[in-house]
This record gives C-alpha cells, sequence and structure tokens, in this order.
C-alpha cells in the first residue's frame, strides 16, 4: 500500500524538478547578487519570486482537479483579453461584440469540459468568425468596420481558441503503454516554453549582441534565440519522464516549442507596438501584464496540442 | 438600514466586480484624506464612476459620502431614486426648471456642514467619446464659501469603454483611478475653475491606460 503512494509519478516527479529549477534559480541570483555583476539585482529578484508564486499556483491549478485546470485556463483567457481589448483602440459601436467575445470564453471552456472535440475545434473559427462582423454590423457604424472585425477575431483567436488548447490537453486520456497523460503533456509543453523564454533571456543577456529584429522588440538577439533554443532541445531531455516521446522525439518537440515560443513572443511585442505600449500591465511584478507571461503560450499550445494529436491520439 | 444595506452591496457586488471583473488600478491613493469632509471632483464618463471612487472609502464612512448628482435624471423614476439613494448616497440636486428662490447649491452647503464628503463631477454629465467637456462653475461656489476643505482631483481611465453612456452591459476594460494631490483653493471662480480641470487634465497626462 505504501509502496503505491510513494511510487513516483510522472506529475509528482515534474512537480520536485519545478521545485528544483526554482531553488536553483533563487540561490543563482542570491549568490550572483554578492558579486559585483554590473546587473539590476532588484528585478531578477522580482522575477524569481514572481516565478514561485505563478509555479505553485500553475502546478497546484493543472493537477488537483480537472474542473479547476478548466476554470484556471478559462481566467487566463479572460485576463488576457481584457489585457489586449484595454490597450486596443474600440470603437463605441464595438461594444456590443466585445460583450459577445467575452461571453465566447465560458462557451469554448465548455467544449472543453464537455470534451465536445468539433465544437471545440470549429466554435471561435467558424461560428464566432461568422457572428462577429455580424454584430459589428447591426450597429450601422461603417468607418472602421472592417478594421474591428479584424481585431476582435483575432483577439478571441489566439487568447482564447488558442490558450483553450492547454485546458483541452489536460484532460486528454493516457496514451497506451506510456505513463504519460494529457496532464503531464500539459506540464511539458508549459515547463518547456517558460524555460525556453528564461533561456533566451538569459542568454540575450549575457552573450547577446546583434539584434534580430529591432523595430519589433529590440532586447531580443540572435544569440539569445539560437543558444536559447539549443538549451531548451538539450534541457527538454530531462522531461521525457512525461511524454510518449522517444530521445530524439523530445527533442524534435521541445525544438518546435522552441521556435513557437519564440514566434509568439515577438508577435505580442509587436501588438504593443501597434498600441503603443511597452508592457500590458503590471499586474506580475517584474514580468510586466499576464499577457507577457503568456505570449509564448499562445502560439506553443495549439501547435503542440495538434502535432500531439496527429501523433498520439 | 440602509447603510447595512450598501455596505453588503459594495463588499459584495461593488467591490469584487471593480476588482476581479474590471481589474481597476488605482495611482495616487496615498493623497486620499482620511478625515471628513472633503471633496472628490472627477471627469465623468460613466455610471461606474461613482461606484468606483466610492469604493476607496472605508465602509464605516460609506454613510458620511455623497456623490452629487442630477435631481432630473435620478429623480426621473421612483425606481432609480430609490436605488440610487439606498445603494450609492446620492445628493440630488436640480439641473433644470430652477425658481428664482431656489439656490440648487444648498443642499451642498447643507452637506458640507454636517461635515459630508461630496462627490462632485464638474462636467454636470456624462461624456460619451471620453473627452472632458467644460467645467461648470457651481464647484467654485461652494469651495469660495468652504475654502478650508480640501478638493481632491481625480482622473478615470477608460470607464467609459467598460460602461458607456447608454449601456447596461459591462465590457471589462482594465480601467484606471489616478488622485491627485489635496488641493486648497482661492482666487475667481474662472480660476478655481481652470486650476481644477487642469489639474485632472495633468494626471489623465500621467495615467498608465
Amino acid at each position: 500500500m505504501i509502496k503505491t503512494v510513494f511510487l513516483p509519478t510522472p506529475l509528482g516527479l515534474a512537480g520536485v524538478l519545478i521545485l528544483g529549477i526554482l531553488c536553483l534559480a533563487t540561490v543563482l541570483v542570491w549568490g550572483l547578487s554578492k558579486t559585483a555583476l554590473p546587473v539590476n539585482w532588484n528585478e531578477l529578484r522580482q522575477r524569481v519570486r514572481s516565478w514561485w508564486f505563478m509555479a505553485v499556483f500553475f502546478f497546484l491549478a493543472v493537477t488537483v482537479n480537472p474542473v479547476i485546470t478548466i476554470v484556471f485556463f478559462a481566467l487566463m483567457s479572460f485576463w488576457v483579453l481584457k489585457e489586449y481589448i484595454t490597450i486596443l483602440h474600440t470603437r463605441r459601436a464595438d461594444h456590443r461584440a466585445l460583450v459577445w467575445a467575452f461571453l465566447a470564453i465560458p462557451i469554448q471552456y465548455y467544449w472543453v469540459a464537455s470534451h465536445w472535440y468539433i465544437m471545440f475545434l470549429i466554435f471561435i473559427p467558424i461560428y464566432m468568425f461568422l457572428f462577429i462582423p455580424f454584430r459589428l454590423v447591426l450597429c450601422e457604424e461603417i468607418e472602421g468596420f472592417l478594421s474591428s472585425s479584424a481585431r476582435i477575431q483575432w483577439g478571441i483567436m489566439i487568447f482564447v481558441f488558442g490558450l483553450s488548447h492547454m485546458a483541452y490537453l489536460s484532460v486528454m486520456p493516457k496514451i497506451h503503454g506510456t505513463l504519460a497523460s494529457g496532464q503531464s503533456l500539459l506540464l511539458f509543453l508549459v515547463i518547456v516554453t517558460e524555460m525556453n523564454d528564461v533561456f533566451q533571456y538569459i542568454w540575450g543577456r549575457t552573450l547577446g549582441h546583434h539584434k534580430i529584429l529591432p523595430k519589433v522588440s529590440p532586447n531580443k538577439t540572435s544569440e539569445g534565440f539560437w543558444y536559447g533554443i539549443l538549451t531548451t532541445t538539450v534541457f527538454s531531455v530531462l522531461l521525457r519522464f512525461l511524454t510518449p516521446f522517444d530521445f530524439f522525439g523530445t527533442m524534435f518537440f521541445a525544438f518546435c516549442i522552441a521556435v513557437a515560443g519564440f514566434f509568439g513572443d515577438v508577435v505580442m511585442s509587436a501588438v504593443k507596438r501597434d498600441a503603443g505600449i511597452k508592457d500590458f500591465s503590471n499586474i506580475i511584478p517584474g514580468h510586466g501584464g499576464a499577457l507577457d507571461r503568456v505570449d509564448s503560450l499562445c502560439y506553443t499550445a495549439p501547435l503542440f496540442f495538434h502535432m500531439v494529436a496527429y501523433f498520439y491520439y | 438600514m440602509s447603510d447595512l444595506v450598501r455596505i453588503i452591496f459594495f463588499v459584495l457586488i461593488v467591490r469584487p466586480l471593480l476588482v476581479f471583473f474590471i481589474g481597476l488600478r488605482v495611482r495616487g491613493r496615498e493623497h486620499w484624506p482620511l478625515e471628513h469632509p472633503f471633496i472628490v471632483i472627477a471627469n465623468h464618463t460613466s455610471h461606474l464612476d461613482a461606484a468606483a471612487l466610492l469604493a476607496f472609502f472605508p465602509l464605516k464612512d460609506l454613510r458620511r459620502v455623497r456623490p452629487v448628482a442630477a435631481a432630473d435624471y435620478f429623480n426621473s423614476n421612483k425606481c432609480i431614486a430609490f436605488f440610487s439613494r439606498i445603494f450609492f448616497n446620492i445628493l440630488p440636486i436640480a439641473r433644470k426648471n430652477i425658481g428664482r428662490h431656489q439656490n440648487p447649491l444648498d443642499g451642498l452647503r447643507e452637506a458640507l456642514e454636517h461635515k459630508e464628503t461630496l462627490i462632485i463631477f464638474p462636467e454636470g454629465t456624462r461624456s460619451s467619446s471620453g473627452e472632458m467637456g467644460p467645467f461648470h462653475t457651481g464647484i467654485a461656489h461652494i469651495l469660495k464659501e468652504f475654502p478650508q476643505v480640501p478638493v481632491i482631483p481625480v482622473y478615470m481611465s477608460n470607464m467609459y469603454k467598460a460602461l458607456p453612456k447608454g449601456e447596461f452591459i459591462l465590457v471589462p476594460f482594465i480601467c484606471e483611478v489616478n488622485i491627485g494631490k489635496p488641493l486648497f483653493l482661492s482666487g475667481t471662480k474662472d480660476e478655481i475653475v481652470q486650476t481644477l480641470r487642469d489639474s485632472v487634465i495633468k494626471l489623465k497626462g500621467e495615467a498608465e491606460w
């Protein structure tokens, strides 16, 4: 009896691993801040502290109970969609269409909770896509109509449809013949995506010289990008126990996540630049807005989900 | 009794709505006075404005805070009048059809004498576009009579997007409340009004959202 309780499950192991990474980061930042390196240690300390909160919160949200997981991602969609529409230029006539954009969140997550795969896949790309422009037309405000329908549709595609893939991943069943389940794949996806963000940031700060997309994201460098991808790909091998992949398969999936994560990051930077702001808000100390933290996930989640679904489900 | 109803309304509905649904931001909270009475003046774009400002007061102080509101709108039907009195403790003043011997500001004087804090929107109406209109001079009359009462200028952003004039469904835009330093004003009516409007415009410039 006791033996089965203490048998390490993939989820438990992942928890231990996350704890280890956080402890390592805390000790590293504490140790290095004693040296004379010219770095803003306060910002780093703040970032690490925020990581502790986010990691613990996320880990509990995705492991304790499937309903909690779905509600957690629904709230995440709600919050980032709100940050997104707040920075947009919206017209008075968009009001009712925006109400529907927010109503799409509970509906989309209902399809997840009821395992209604087809509706989950088509509700936003088809039904909302057809409905939002019609709702805007009812307000009879022609000027800026196309731009409004495009902005609203883009927002619900990326922040509701895109992020909801993480919730759907969490309700996917165990993969036959392995210890991997939807939940463990979700942990793999999120840990690899976030570690990739961290690696790109660290390499960019320490070795970065050549700017990669200076107009969109002035702090991103080629060195950060390439070394980040390399580190993420190698690091992912540690997480193989969460997946049904073989050794090279794990590295391949991690490589795809790393590249897509970078895409998400710079696409969201472009959205911010277009709106004329730097951070989406300051809800997470040291990180900026919630959107600044999940920007890469908006790209990696749907991509990883459909790759895994193609090969394993 | 109505004080208790109002406290329950703010604890269970207004505050959760502002914090979790809207995600209200505050800057300059340290400028908020602890002593009553004082006068809060703010730009006005939405029905959310008064609720958001009232939410900054400790619950026990709610009964001595009076948002000044147009009688022709809020007393136009019994239902609105009842709820705005119970939930928001409004102080209705006449905007229209004022007789020769009535002074619409008498209610404000009386409230200040009873050490009640006032919330005043000097534009006199909600702006649909978010742009600030000219200020009415009523506030200056009051300030000239009560020079010892501090005025807190406030600028609120995005409220008109979250709940515009003529809408009843809320859309969660992140809104920000920028609170300025307390002012003690003197001078002519026009100078007072100009200073107040400038200080709100200055807060608008400092707003992050």
